[in-house]
């Protein structure tokens, strides 16, 4: 069979529901600490809580970005969303067939309305998928398998998929459904281009949808409330009547916000502090391995770097030069001494956790910052080169650290960085598709599959409007992409798990990137609070409940 | 007699030997301007130097516990920064910032006092409201809405580059108004006097006579406005850099420092921030006492 370019995964995903299994069972300990004592719902609670960043936009289609899309389930419920142990379980969509393996037919949940009253009908779902695949969005490849999207009659809709598509339901998960009438009436039809920092819309500040929290207050940057929806389908667990969303970006601020109760709940504990909040009474740290992977890359496809003291040539599209990077990092000491052994260095874009990984594969380049400095003389740069690193300050667990540490690093081998650390509404409107603004970056990727193909598809096929969107650097390896259209249709678990690895030592060999670890997510929060840590780092606030 | 003997002998050198805590503010300013100024020589390292940082050696504490370590006496920050060394190099900066938005403003303010008082009239009224409507603002105020503005108008690239000016200018701008309304008043005053007419009936210049015969004579209440300043500018200083607006870590002030430090105060690394903040402290109260000391000892009615 034919497979074109938008056949992302097929038949691999009977190895995806074993390694959801399996990490059901691992976090199943975890889960029992954190969240399943939660019983009935006691009276109704304000619960209070802060992150060092905002979710940038109440839109949830203007960035696939963990903590944006997370904070918008609350508000907009998807078709279907993944329940405590990360299984798929049905929301908007009561039930589902598939009449022939290309389609899927969804039953929409009758007598369901929008938080404005609008009802909500099949065209509210053709609607959203337009609007998510149309322009402004930044969540379309999650549709990269879909044809197209029908109605039926008023509460059933078709997908129809280019290929057989197993795993549809997963990549629906984080697509919350908007109201047509609404986004129409307020000319929001189209997700606001956060890239360009200043285009705002209607939907930008303003939410509706059939979700369990209803968008009070909005201030960006600072401070978001919620308040309970009465009038949800769904029984709720959590019996919280309002909710609170700080920003503070201090995490000094943040976490004597904690310990003085001012909030209850702080999503993004730093590392340094947890002996502090672990030890102080009636507080509680839910701590777990994250499947997200940190990683740097390198702007490979300009012929000349944006933000270099090299002029007339790219200095990363010599392989001697990556792979001198490569060697100056030092993931070792930024584990002990930067995440305090929070975080588990690795050499591979994905981690433990993830179908694909193998302790055996995940070998870094050596450290050795001599041999890095000899390379870089080779490759015509003896006394090392300036360029810019960009860099987030309130995305990633101690992301400026790590950057100034990287920074350091690679002064040793003689490199001029120069540290752009911004917040991650500017940043990743700078490093992100369509502009790609960036020659030096961090970034951190979660599958969304929980597969390696996904990283990836996502992060180092060569771009073509749906492959590669977060290849910032735009490496591009015919070998390497050709391994990936083979791992889409291999059905062979072992020789679709040599293909992970030959691909996985392409992009080593090549040194196309530096991965560094996988972080661990830690919350911490007052002891009167029940939640369920994800390892995804969802946080919905649909399993807290505040006694 | 020599000049250096003929202010031994004056009245102002008498009140300081007789003042103690002149003498001892002189002594720990001494200290800690001999420290950063000679920090190039004598900073056990060079915090600047980012090849030189280990991130092993992070967070080491002072070496009077048990895990210090006698290369760094009062410790390393959270990147192996050592944090004497980043005390000498920031104070470095902290006074060449304090000091130039200090020399700002009085050149600022005597160029609006002595035009304001000499010229009177409708320029006269136009400047000193735009003094006393900046005066009702904090100046730490001024001082982030024209940094953020600046930087704003500022090409990204050039953010780092120029963020010392960009901090002179704003610090700068935010005290001249007191320097304005001190030098206007004392030039009301010269301008009536017989020198003044005299001047002016041989025909000078507007210009020459305020540079040349009126400025000399309002200069004494300016430098101890400006001593005073000087403590308040650093301090703004610092408080723009600990609220991040400031000196990047790549080039740490005393502020930067502490706001660096402020991160682990909780955890228990008390030495990141203490010290320099300790430093801050000692370095503005001496400025301030040695200001105080010159304001009583030029003020003839406390003589």
């Amino acid at each position: 069979m034919s497979c074109d370019k938008g056949c992302v995964c097929y038949r691999h995903c009977y190895n995806e529901w074993g390694v959801l299994e399996m990490l059901r069972s691992v976090l199943a300990a975890s889960l029992f600490s954190v969240g399943l004592g939660a019983a009935l719902p006691a009276s109704a609670a304000t619960f209070r809580w802060a992150n060092d960043g905002d979710a940038n936009s109440m839109d949830p289609y203007t960035r696939n970005e963990t903590f944006l899309l997370s904070f918008a389930q609350n508000i907009y419920d998807p078709l279907v969303r993944r329940n405590r142990e990360l299984k798929v379980e049905p929301a908007l969509a009561m039930s589902w067939e598939q009449p022939d393996p290309l389609t899927w037919r969804f039953h929409l949940r009758p007598d369901v309305k929008f938080h404005g009253g609008e009802a909500f009908t099949a065209d509210d779902v053709v609607f959203s998928y337009q609007r998510a695949t149309g322009p402004g969005s930044q969540i379309n490849s999650n549709f990269s398998t879909v044809k197209e999207v029908k109605r039926v009659d008023d509460l059933t809709v078709d997908f129809i998929t280019k290929a057989p598509n197993p795993i549809l339901l997963q990549e629906l998960t984080q697509w919350g459904i908007m109201s047509k009438a609404w986004c129409e009436a307020h000319n929001a039809t189209q997700p606001a281009d956060l890239t360009k920092v200043k285009e705002e819309n209607f939907a930008t500040r303003n939410a509706n949808g059939t979700g369990p929290f209803i968008l009070g207050t909005r201030e960006p940057d600072r401070r978001t409330t919620l308040r309970n929806n009465p009038a949800w389908w769904d029984k709720p667990e959590h019996n919280l009547t309002e909710v609170t969303f700080n920003v503070i970006s201090s995490a000094n601020t943040r976490v004597a916000a904690l310990l003085s109760g001012d909030v209850d709940m702080i999503y993004t504990v730093p590392p340094q502090d947890m002996d502090r909040i672990g030890h102080t009474q009636g507080l509680k740290l839910a701590v777990g391995p994250e499947l997200r992977t940190i990683f740097f890359g390198f702007d490979q496809s300009r012929p000349e770097l944006l933000k270099s003291d090299v002029k007339g040539k790219n200095p990363f599209q010599d392989i001697r030069v990556r792979q001198a990077f490569n060697m100056a990092v030092d993931a070792k000491a930024i584990q002990s001494r930067v995440m305090r052994n929070q975080s588990h260095p690795t050499g591979l874009m994905y981690g433990p956790g993830v179908n694909g990984y193998t302790e055996a594969s995940d070998v870094r380049h050596k450290y050795d910052p001599d041999a890095a400095k000899k390379l870089l003389a080779e490759a015509g740069y003896p006394n090392g080169f300036g360029v810019t690193l960009d860099c987030p300050n309130d995305r990633y667990i101690n992301d400026e650290a790590i950057c100034q540490a990287v920074t350091n690093m690679l002064a040793r081998i003689g490199m001029k960085i120069t540290l752009n650390a911004q917040t991650r509404l500017q940043y990743f409107a700078q490093i992100s598709n369509p502009g790609y603004n960036t020659s030096f970056y961090m970034l951190g990727w979660t599958p969304t599959t929980y597969d390696a193909l996904n990283s990836f598809f996502n992060l180092a096929g060569t771009r073509n409007g749906v492959r590669g969107v977060f290849n910032d650097g735009g490496w591009s390896n015919k070998e390497f992409d050709d391994t990936l259209d083979q791992m889409a249709v291999e059905t062979d678990a072992a020789r679709r798990q040599q293909q992970i690895e030959r691909a996985s030592k392409i992009i080593h060999d090549e040194a196309a990137f530096i991965p560094l670890h996988q972080q661990t997510v830690v919350w911490a929060y007052r002891s009167n609070v029940e939640l369920q840590q994800m390892a995804d780092n969802w946080f919905p606030l649909r399993y807290v409940t505040v006694k | 007699m020599s000049a250096i003997a003929r202010w031994l002998d004056s009245d102002v050198a008498y009140s300081f030997r007789r003042s103690p805590v002149a003498l001892m503010a002189a002594l720990v300013l001494a200290i800690i301007l001999a420290g950063a100024v000679l920090a190039p020589w004598i900073a056990p390292h060079n915090p600047l130097d980012l090849a030189s940082l280990n991130l092993m050696d992070s967070r080491i504490p002072p070496v009077w516990d048990a895990e210090g370590q006698r290369s760094f006496p009062l410790g390393t920050d959270d990147q192996g920064r050592d944090i004497l060394s980043g005390i000498m190099y920031g104070v470095r900066i902290s006074l060449v910032i304090g000091v130039a938005s200090v020399i700002f403003a009085i050149v600022a303010g005597i160029a609006v006092g002595l035009l304001a008082g000499y010229a009177g009239g409708v320029l006269d009224a136009v400047l000193m409201r735009v003094a006393d409507i900046q005066l009702t603002f904090p100046a730490i105020l001024i001082a982030l809405l024209v940094d953020g503005v600046v930087t704003a108008a500022l090409p990204q690239e050039m953010h780092e580059r120029l963020k010392t000016q960009v901090l002179i200018f704003s610090i700068g701008i935010s005290f001249w108004p007191q320097f304005a309304r001190t030098v206007r008043g004392s030039t009301l005053v010269e301008r009536g006097r017989e020198y003044v007419m005299a001047a002016r009936v041989i025909g000078l210049s507007s210009g020459r006579i305020m540079l040349t015969h009126i400025l000399p004579n309002v200069l004494g209440p300016v430098f101890v406005i400006g001593t005073l300043t000087l403590g308040l500018a650093i301090l703004s200083e610092a408080t723009l850099s600990f609220l991040g607006v400031g000196l990047p870590p790549s080039s740490p002030s005393v502020g930067t420092l502490i706001r660096i430090g402020n991160d682990f105060l909780f955890s228990g690394e008390w030495w990141m921030t203490i010290f320099p903040g300790l430093t801050l402290v000692l370095l503005v109260l001496s400025i301030n006492l040695l200001g105080d000391w010159l304001r009583d000892a030029l003020n003839p009615k406390l003589r």
